[in-house]
């Protein structure tokens, strides 16, 4: 089994008209065992600016206070926060710095950049990026959620419809994962304020 | 709890003989002193990390009066358990009354070890009434057998065991051995990325089986687990500057 499989993930960005959402699994286990079930893998950088990290969960936790650290340096030399596309960018560099000994995480970016114009995009886990207009997905549940957002996505949804979109194609796909699931965690950005979330699930 | 190899032993024991460590249990009278047993598979199928079904009928009907239980390769517990069912039909045609269970169990057993070592899959419970009373079998592609108060089997059995273990009496009534089960299975579906779907549990008596009940785990776990609504969702915050 690939180590991008050994704790199981499933993270997915839709985006709306003017506003985003972001969401992912809670399972955190060991091959077929699981021992958590409130894992993180959706974090903050700044108020419009989210990460979603799928993958071996010892290089999430490392790759996220690495990517913390690094805003903070930026936010102290420039005086502002960091744009989705430049965030982006430090991500990949930051990947493609381990390109022969990689972390085992992929990356996906979620933000409000200027005009408030939302930005999603995708990583491989030597920072590979991957810009789409509508969704993205990562984890060992990525085939199915491709599959649930193909279907389930329309263009230009207002942030009730995106949340309730995004809500039931993350659910319908972990239940068809193994190593995913256990309850969700979603996400929804909007210019003028962040809703948090936590999804009950199937649990097992 | 002395490990009963009674039903393994194929011949009779010559008394005076080799010095057996396994104790007098070996040559007393096949004991069945269970009261009645429950049978509690889930019900998913899975192929890799891709789950292909939550709907799958585990507990496969023998007859009225035996079940048998899959784990392992699907299509070869299918396969054999209806091959069984063949077998255990033409012995009732020729013999005029119904197969043992420990007749049947035997006879799964051996067809399977006769293909031991060929890739077969099987991890099963024969478990059934006959004119002795109840009877439970373990039986894998191994060419293993063993006769038992208690079982279970495939990925999820361990968590199972924990809760079976720790809950289980000989006296129990059959509402209280039926929820054991259950609970048992919904435990080994929370901890096992493998096991999920449906739990149902049968109840086997002297008058053949009968289906208690057939929960959809997803919503067993929020029966056993009500979720208690949090005021306050705690946000995340930056840690206060040095």
């Amino acid at each position: 089994m690939s180590i991008f499989e050994y704790n199981g993930s499933a993270v997915v960005a839709m985006v709306g008209k003017n506003c985003f959402a972001i969401a992912s699994d809670r399972r955190l286990g060991v091959n077929l065992q699981t021992i958590a079930t409130d894992f993180q893998r959706i974090f903050k950088i700044h108020d419009k600016l989210y990460i979603g990290l799928s993958g071996l969960a010892t290089d999430v936790q490392t790759l996220y206070q690495r990517l913390i650290f690094r805003h903070k340096l930026y936010q102290l030399r420039e005086e502002r926060d960091m744009k989705p596309q430049t965030f982006a960018s430090l991500v990949s560099a930051l990947l493609y710095e381990k390109r022969f000994g990689p972390y085992f995480c992929m990356p996906v970016i979620a933000g409000l950049g200027d005009d408030d114009a939302p930005f999603i995009c995708t990583m491989d886990c030597i920072g590979a990026k991957e810009l789409a207009k509508d969704f993205v997905v990562s984890g060992t549940a990525s085939e199915s959620l491709y599959g649930a957002c193909e279907s389930m996505y329309k263009p230009n949804m207002e942030p009730e419809e995106l949340f309730e979109t995004i809500s039931q194609a993350l659910l319908s796909s972990v239940d068809r994962d193994c190593l995913s699931g256990w309850g969700g965690h979603v996400l929804l950005v909007t210019p003028t304020e962040v809703q948090e979330r936590t999804l009950k699930g199937r649990m097992d | 709890m002395k490990l009963d190899l009674s039903g393994l032993q194929s011949f009779p024991s010559i008394p005076g003989g080799a010095v057996d460590d396994l104790g007098e249990d070996l040559f007393a009278p096949p004991s069945f002193q269970l009261p009645a047993c429950s049978d509690v598979p889930d019900s998913r199928a899975s192929m890799g990390g891709y789950i292909s079904s939550q709907s799958v009928k585990k507990i496969i009907e023998i007859n009225p009066y035996m079940l048998g239980t899959m784990a392992g390769g699907a299509a070869d517990c299918q396969f054999w358990h209806r091959n069984l069912g063949i077998k255990c039909r033409l012995h009732e045609l020729a013999n005029k009354r119904r197969i043992s269970v420990t007749g049947a169990s035997k006879l799964l057993a051996n067809i399977l070890y006769s293909y031991r070592g060929m890739g077969l899959s099987v991890g099963t419970m024969i478990a059934g009434w006959d004119e002795k009373g109840p009877g439970l079998y373990y039986v894998d592609s191994e060419g293993g057998r063993l006769k038992g108060t208690r079982f279970s089997v495939g990925s999820g059995s361990p968590y199972a065991y924990g809760v079976l273990d720790s809950g289980y009496r000989f006296d129990m009534p059959v509402e209280e051995a039926a929820e054991l089960a259950r609970r048992a299975i919904y435990h080994a579906t929370f901890r096992d990325g493998a096991s999920g779907g449906v739990a149902s549990v049968y109840h086997v008596g002297p008058d053949g089986w009968k289906k208690l009940s057939g929960d959809d785990v997803g919503e067993l776990h929020y029966k056993y687990y009500p979720v208690a609504p949090t005021p306050v969702e705690q946000e995340m915050t930056d840690a206060p500057a040095a």
